[in-house]
């Protein structure tokens, strides 16, 4: 299926920004090989060449390592991975607490508010555990 | 490697009063998918007319591939027209004999493959099929060839949206670096993201050639909203 992109923004940086998140969120595992330019241009329904230009930008932050013989594949450094991750999460609770404040909300507030939130949530769905890094042999039976 | 097309001063006109293409000078390079775009009337077919050698500019010259249009170009260059050229009574085998004679670059492999996939029968009449199905016949034949320049004249006006994803996929599928597409329309948003560059033309000339995302950049629009903008009645 298509991917679904704005329409005021760059494509490339959508396509860049969207395979980052595959990327640190685990869908495409450290060391893990990345599908090629074409076959991810046909998935996506874009241009090749914007594929490509998406891919450059990722690697000029070094979360894909090309490979001359081998295609593509994400860094294995995983401490690089976990940074941009945090700097995502980051960036979109700074928007949260910026638009919670628009709302009149004071920090402490919002804190709260999700305390709440979170709490009901948990009791009607039980969490997920985290799919980015899973410890291995700690996940705990359900 | 030299530009694909070259267009210096090209200029068409019709009588003295009607310039549908006026002084139209355009390089275009290899591996690109390259909208072109403008409101009706403002000479897109004309220019893709005589990118085929149909018409003969009134002034200017065009160059493929270093090549003057003729003969010799037009081997290289599949053309999807705005209306059809095929008569409707044969069978689409018989279309395929058709084009495997006249164009030697054209795969009949790659055709029934691509008519298979979308349960086209080989033996069926043209007119047969409903007009969605006839486009999609019809873009299979152009895209089977191993073109230097395939030229698609509204490809996915008149077709519903399932089709318009089918022209788009296999125009995307069938990329090639060498290659480049031109595809003329009106319908932007559909086709924006399988776009690298886009032409806008008005009243035969040439208003902008640059790349969908420098639109996207600079505006913070779409080119579809860009186009709105510049062609505002």
């Amino acid at each position: 299926m298509a991917w679904n992109l704005d329409s005021d923004r760059p494509i490339f940086a959508q396509l860049a920004e969207r395979i980052q998140i595959q990327i640190v969120s685990g869908d495409y595992p450290p060391g893990g090989k990345l599908p090629s330019v074409r076959e991810l241009a046909a998935v996506a329904a874009v241009n090749p060449n914007t594929m490509q230009k998406a891919f450059a930008e990722l690697e000029r932050s070094g979360l894909i390592i090309t490979q001359r013989t081998n295609g593509r594949q994400v860094t294995e450094d995983e401490e690089l991975i976990r940074s941009v991750r945090t700097l995502l999460a980051r960036g979109h609770v700074e928007a949260f607490f910026s638009r919670m404040q628009e709302l009149g909300y004071t920090g402490e507030e919002v804190i709260a508010l999700c305390g709440k939130i979170l709490e009901a949530r948990t009791a009607a769905v039980p969490e997920k555990s985290a799919v980015y890094p899973v410890p291995e042999g700690d996940k705990g039976g359900d | 490697m030299s530009e694909l097309i070259e267009m210096r001063g090209l200029t068409k006109a019709y009588d003295a009063n009607h310039i549908a293409v006026n002084n139209v000078t355009l390089s275009l390079p290899r591996g690109r998918i390259i909208g072109l775009l403008g409101p009706n009337g403002s000479g897109k077919t004309t220019l893709i007319k005589m990118l085929n050698g149909l018409l003969a500019p009134t002034q200017g010259s065009i160059r493929i591939g270093g090549c003057p249009v003729g003969v010799e170009t037009k081997a290289h260059v599949a053309y999807l027209p705005d209306r059809t050229y095929l008569a409707g009574g044969e069978k689409i085998s018989e279309i395929l004999d058709f084009f495997c004679d006249f164009y030697a670059d054209f795969s009949r492999e790659k055709a029934v493959d691509m008519l298979l996939r979308l349960n086209i029968e080989p033996d069926t009449k043209l007119k047969a099929l409903s007009k969605g199905t006839k486009e999609k016949v019809q873009l299979i034949l152009v895209m089977s060839r191993n073109a230097d320049l395939y030229i698609l004249d509204e490809p996915i006006a008149g077709v519903d949206p399932a089709a318009r994803d089918y022209i788009l996929k296999t125009i995307i599928n069938n990329y090639n670096p060498n290659a480049t597409v031109l595809i003329s329309t009106h319908l932007i948003t559909d086709i924006e993201q399988v776009l690298d560059e886009v032409i806008f033309m008005r009243y035969g000339h040439l208003v902008l050639y640059t790349s969908v995302d420098n639109i996207r950049a600079q505006h913070g629009k779409s080119v579809d909203a860009y186009f709105r903008e510049v062609f505002a009645c």
